[in-house]
């Protein structure tokens, strides 16, 4: 049977993931609770984390971090989150808002997990934590790798928080969640852009995609043929011959994989020219 | 709002109505606000157990052992049930209207025909140790062949899904593998049409989706009754089948429901009930058996999928003077409501239009998916969704405006349907032109002007000569496709009654090739002999609404089937005993 | 395993239920103390028929690990009547004929309640995000948007909510 343990910090929760393979946190509980309730996990622990830190933002400075249990709910009650509200307000309806984490977001299994495709364009780090020792903080397109290595969850520690630079500018952040159930409903994919420029010209756009691979991926073809160039019609018509590179989409019960790869250069195309869905 | 045209349905309706038209509250709206209606699972009981099953992994395997030993170790585990547990672990549903074979097992015994198809059932004093203790049984199989297409599904060498149906098709009237209509002669208007146009049209299943899951609370009562709280959509219809499988007299059950969490369909299988009687009757229990939502997506039997070829001879002017339609119901591993669908299907033919050369073969073929069933006009809203488009089509093709394509074609007051039986209150030609109006799509006076009143009638509402076919005998692949046979005179209504033995039995356990039965022609002028044993009491001149068989006395030979529940005469099917 | 205790304030009312240590909200509630008005529906977050009020916020109680809610006060559609006086929201539901198989309609009434707390006066498309997690299979949503707004209109939100 299942058991449930509440840590009081951090370390002990990172201590005990580290040490017993049948250990699992639950933060928000909308992945853990659905395995428990379709009769998945059926044995172990699962851990609560009650320790502060675990759901505090610092949100104010160039260095942003969120911790790895707040929630979208706090995300978008936070007004120097601004440029992430629409990736938080894409995940589920307000209940769920109400109990998914910025942790658990990392975890989802394609086509859920939005929330991580903005994170990934806003070039995040994940901060890990291994036994009782101080966190490490790992670039989020390693964890992903490692995640789709099937090497993440527990075996890698407790993720305390993510980090990131926050944009100089707000309107230089893009996110967009195309589902075909309005106005809400599972991705068929999920884009997020950071297009920062400099004397009319684009430095080091990040670019990433949702439901178009196995987990969130970046865009580096799109990247490419944007920096340092003007975001003008002709770079805006590269960007979606250059849409496809890297790209994996499953077909899944929300779409096929021909037609994630049909819509995909439509939806960054408008996204880029900042026309609507 | 509602409108009632008078000049079109002069009879149909008292003017002097109270409720319709008219708000009125729903009786069950203050329970519903209130969180005071109680569903099926809204019931509290003290020692409920909790029924999870164990599924077939496979599409289809025959079950090499079951070891259910470590599962009824398990902690809080109180009865584990396999196939032999159950008393009637064979039926069909529509055998309480003596309607089809027994083909669907409630436990699967020797063999799994669908992935998702029940197994082992657990029962234990919690969900929690129910899904724990489902881990621990150990099923072994050998995996078969499937067939997953419904075409495929009927061609010779086909691996068998159901053996209760060895040809992969439901046995109508244990004699022809589809359901049947013909009226004029559609190969020869095709000859002579200007334009012959078919297309095919394929519908996937579709899940009912209803909010709340398929479930079911029994518990003994006293007496020896039990009390069945049940999600069921046809409340009688579960009681009896659940009466049948577990084996005791319907007045032993106790069923409460009819307040249903959304159902369209996909409550009318019984899916829940036999099982959880069954836990009950067997523990001296309260049994819950709630389908998860993976489960009722999965394995709750959905709208079947169909396969429709509509083939259409169009002149010039845009008449359509021939229809021919070929249909595939995919039944999945089991019958349920299929058999209807394709007879529902077949009366439906041609659409709302009157064209004076029809035929169509509807099949429902066994396939290794999951069983469907019935939803929202299923056997209709298939073939409607291929013949609207196939109506645009024929439009483009005639180069007509659609909607005035379909107010040319449409029934007229007074037709003759292929089902020997006049068009009466028709009303397309003015719901088309309100639909036209509404949307602002322009058309013609003259189609402003046309009115199911006129037009119809006079040499529309004449039978015309009809040949017939050998297509459709069980055990006969290679006669699908066979040519005419003989043609009913114009003006025939129905096929009198054979003088000849049809059916000739089983055969090496498949059933046998049988004779066509052959038209006998009817003294000149005389209606068809009135016999009770066959037709409904009517002023109508006799007709069975499923045209793909004649009436036809059950021979002796044939064996009895096991029959349960009441004798019912059933004019859909076209069948009865009494 | 041993079950656990759990207490906290279920529609203004202490009480208390013994469960099992990763039993969620939603089997206490209705086995546990009886509250049938939160319904499963689908055990995975994507239906909304569970959602009751944790501290004034929406929660999906079948994905809430009871023991988290220790201390705290739980709404359900239950215990939105006073008494024999229907909430304005019910009342407005009643008046929209926004139900019709009715299972939905507690966890609706429920969105739409945490709705009008945060948000008295919301615009039609704050309604439809507001109850954009629960699902009416019946595809009645028309007139529950209209009941909601029909509710605000008539100060549902100002009153008590």
């Amino acid at each position: 049977m299942l058991d449930v343990r509440s840590c009081a910090t951090l370390s002990e929760a990172a201590g005990i993931l580290s040490g017993d393979r049948q250990a699992l946190l639950i933060a928000g509980g909308t992945l853990v609770m659905r395995d428990v309730n379709e009769g998945r996990l059926t044995e172990g622990t699962l851990l609560r984390v009650t320790d502060p830190a675990f759901r505090q933002v610092n949100a104010g400075g160039a260095r942003v971090e969120i911790g790895a249990g707040v929630t979208m709910a706090a995300v978008l009650a936070n007004r120097d989150l601004a440029y992430l509200h629409a990736a938080a307000r894409a995940i589920g309806g307000p209940a769920i808002r109400t109990m998914a984490t910025i942790g658990g977001n990392l975890f989802a299994e394609t086509p859920y997990g939005d929330f991580t495709v903005a994170l990934l364009a806003l070039g995040a780090e994940v901060v890990v934590q291994a036994g009782y020792g101080s966190g490490r903080a790992v670039p989020l397109e390693d964890f992903l790798a490692g995640r789709e290595r099937g090497g993440a969850g527990q075996a890698q520690g407790l993720v305390t928080a993510v980090q990131f630079t926050r944009p100089q500018n707000p309107s230089d952040f893009l996110f967009r969640k195309i589902s075909r159930v309005k106005p809400k409903g599972i991705s068929v994919l999920s884009i997020a852009a950071h297009l920062p420029a400099s004397g009319g010209r684009l430095v080091q756009p990040r670019v990433a995609y949702g439901a178009m691979a196995p987990v969130p991926m970046r865009a580096r073809g799109v990247e490419r043929v944007l920096d340092g160039k003007p975001l003008d019609q002709a770079a805006i018509q590269a960007a979606k011959q250059a849409a496809l590179e890297g790209t994996r989409p499953a077909t899944d019960a929300i779409a096929s994989d021909w037609y994630r790869r049909e819509i995909l250069p439509v939806h960054l195309g408008r996204l880029l020219a900042g026309e609507p869905r | 709002m509602l409108e009632m045209r008078k000049e079109i349905f002069a009879d149909e309706r008292d003017d002097n109505l109270n409720v319709v038209g008219k708000g009125v509250q729903r009786q069950d709206m203050p329970g519903h606000v209130t969180a005071r209606t109680r569903f099926f699972d809204d019931h509290a009981f003290d020692g409920l157990l909790h029924l999870k099953l164990v599924r077939s992994p496979h599409h289809h395997a025959r079950i090499r052992s079951i070891d259910v030993s470590a599962a009824e170790r398990a902690p809080g585990v109180k009865r584990v049930l396999r196939g032999a547990d159950v008393p009637v672990n064979k039926n069909t549903l529509l055998s309480l209207i003596n309607f089809g074979k027994d083909d669907e097992p409630t436990l699967a015994v020797d063999k799994v025909r669908y992935k998702g198809e029940p197994v082992v059932a657990i029962l234990a004093d919690s969900e929690a140790e129910a899904l724990a203790a489902r881990k621990l049984v150990r099923v072994e199989y050998d995996l078969l062949p499937t067939v997953f297409d419904v075409e495929e599904a009927l061609k010779p060498g086909a691996p068998v899904v159901n053996e209760t149906y060895p040809g992969n098709y439901f046995e109508y009237h244990q004699r022809f593998d589809h359901q049947k209509l013909r009226f004029g002669d559609v190969e020869a208007a095709f000859a002579r049409a200007d334009h012959v146009i078919e297309h095919r049209y394929q519908m996937s299943p579709i899940e009912h989706a209803p909010t709340e899951t398929n479930g079911t609370i029994a518990a003994p009562d006293q007496n020896g009754r039990y009390l069945v709280h049940s999600c069921a959509q046809g409340l009688f219809f579960s009681l009896d089948t659940t009466a049948k499988i577990v084996n005791v007299p319907s007045n032993q059950l106790h069923f409460v429901g009819g307040t249903v969490g959304g159902g369209f369909g996909g409550k009318v299988d019984s899916l829940t009930e036999p099982l959880t009687v069954l836990g009950a009757m067997l523990t001296g229990r309260p049994v819950r058996y709630v389908l998860d939502r993976e489960e009722e997506m999965l394995y709750g039997s959905p709208r079947g999928a169909e396969r429709i070829y509509v083939k259409d001879g169009l002149m010039r002017d845009g008449r359509i003077v021939a229809r021919y339609i070929r249909s595939y119901f995919d039944a999945g591993a089991y019958t349920r409501l299929s058999s209807y669908a394709a007879i529902k299907c077949t009366a439906h033919v041609p659409g709302p239009y009157s064209i004076p050369n029809v035929a169509s073969d509807i099949y429902v073929a066994y396939t290794n998916r999951c069983p469907s069933t019935a939803m929202r006009g299923f056997g209709v809203t298939a073939v409607d969704f291929a013949l609207e488009c196939q109506m645009d089509r024929l439009a483009e093709a005639a180069n007509m405006d659609p909607v005035e394509f379909r107010i040319l074609n449409a029934y007229r007051d007074g037709d003759m349907k292929p089902h020997r039986r006049v068009a009466k209150n028709t009303a397309l030609v003015e719901c088309v032109q309100v639909a036209a109006e509404k949307a602002n799509w322009p058309i013609s006076e003259q189609a402003r002007r046309a009115s199911s009143l006129t037009g119809g009638g006079g040499e529309r509402a004449q039978i015309p000569a009809t040949p017939l076919d050998e297509r459709g005998q069980i055990g006969r692949p290679d006669t699908r496709n066979g040519p005419a046979t003989q043609t009913l005179p114009a003006g025939t209504t129905r096929i009198p009654l054979s003088k000849q033995p049809v059916f000739e039995g089983a055969r090496d356990g498949k059933p046998a090739p049988v004779q066509v039965p052959r038209y006998e022609a009817p003294p000149r002028q005389n209606p068809p002999p009135y016999d009770p044993a066959i037709a409904p009491p009517s002023l109508q001149p006799a007709y069975q609404p499923a045209a793909s068989a004649p009436p036809l006395p059950i021979p002796p030979a044939a064996p009895a089937q096991p029959q349960h529940g009441a004798v019912r005469f059933s004019s859909v099917f076209g069948t009865r005993r009494r | 395993m041993a079950k656990l205790p759990v207490q906290f304030r279920l529609n203004g009312s202490e009480r208390a239920g013994f469960v099992d240590p990763a039993g969620n909200l939603l089997d206490l509630l209705r086995r546990g103390l009886g509250d049938f008005g939160p319904k499963y529906g689908c055990g995975q977050g994507t239906c909304g028929v569970c959602t009751v009020l944790v501290d004034s916020e929406p929660q999906l109680s079948c994905l809430t690990l009871a023991i988290s809610c220790e201390g705290k006060q739980i709404e359900t559609a239950s215990g939105m009547a006073d008494g024999p006086n229907l909430h304005p929201l019910q009342q407005a539901f009643m008046d929209n004929f926004a139900a019709q198989c009715g299972f939905c309609t507690p966890g609706m009434l429920t969105a739409a309640r945490a709705l009008l707390t945060k948000n008295p006066n919301p615009t039609r498309d704050e309604v439809v995000e507001a109850i954009s997690g629960n699902i009416c299979r019946c595809t009645g949503y028309e007139p529950i948007i209209a009941a909601i707004l029909a509710a605000a209109a008539g100060g549902a939100g100002m009153r008590r909510a």
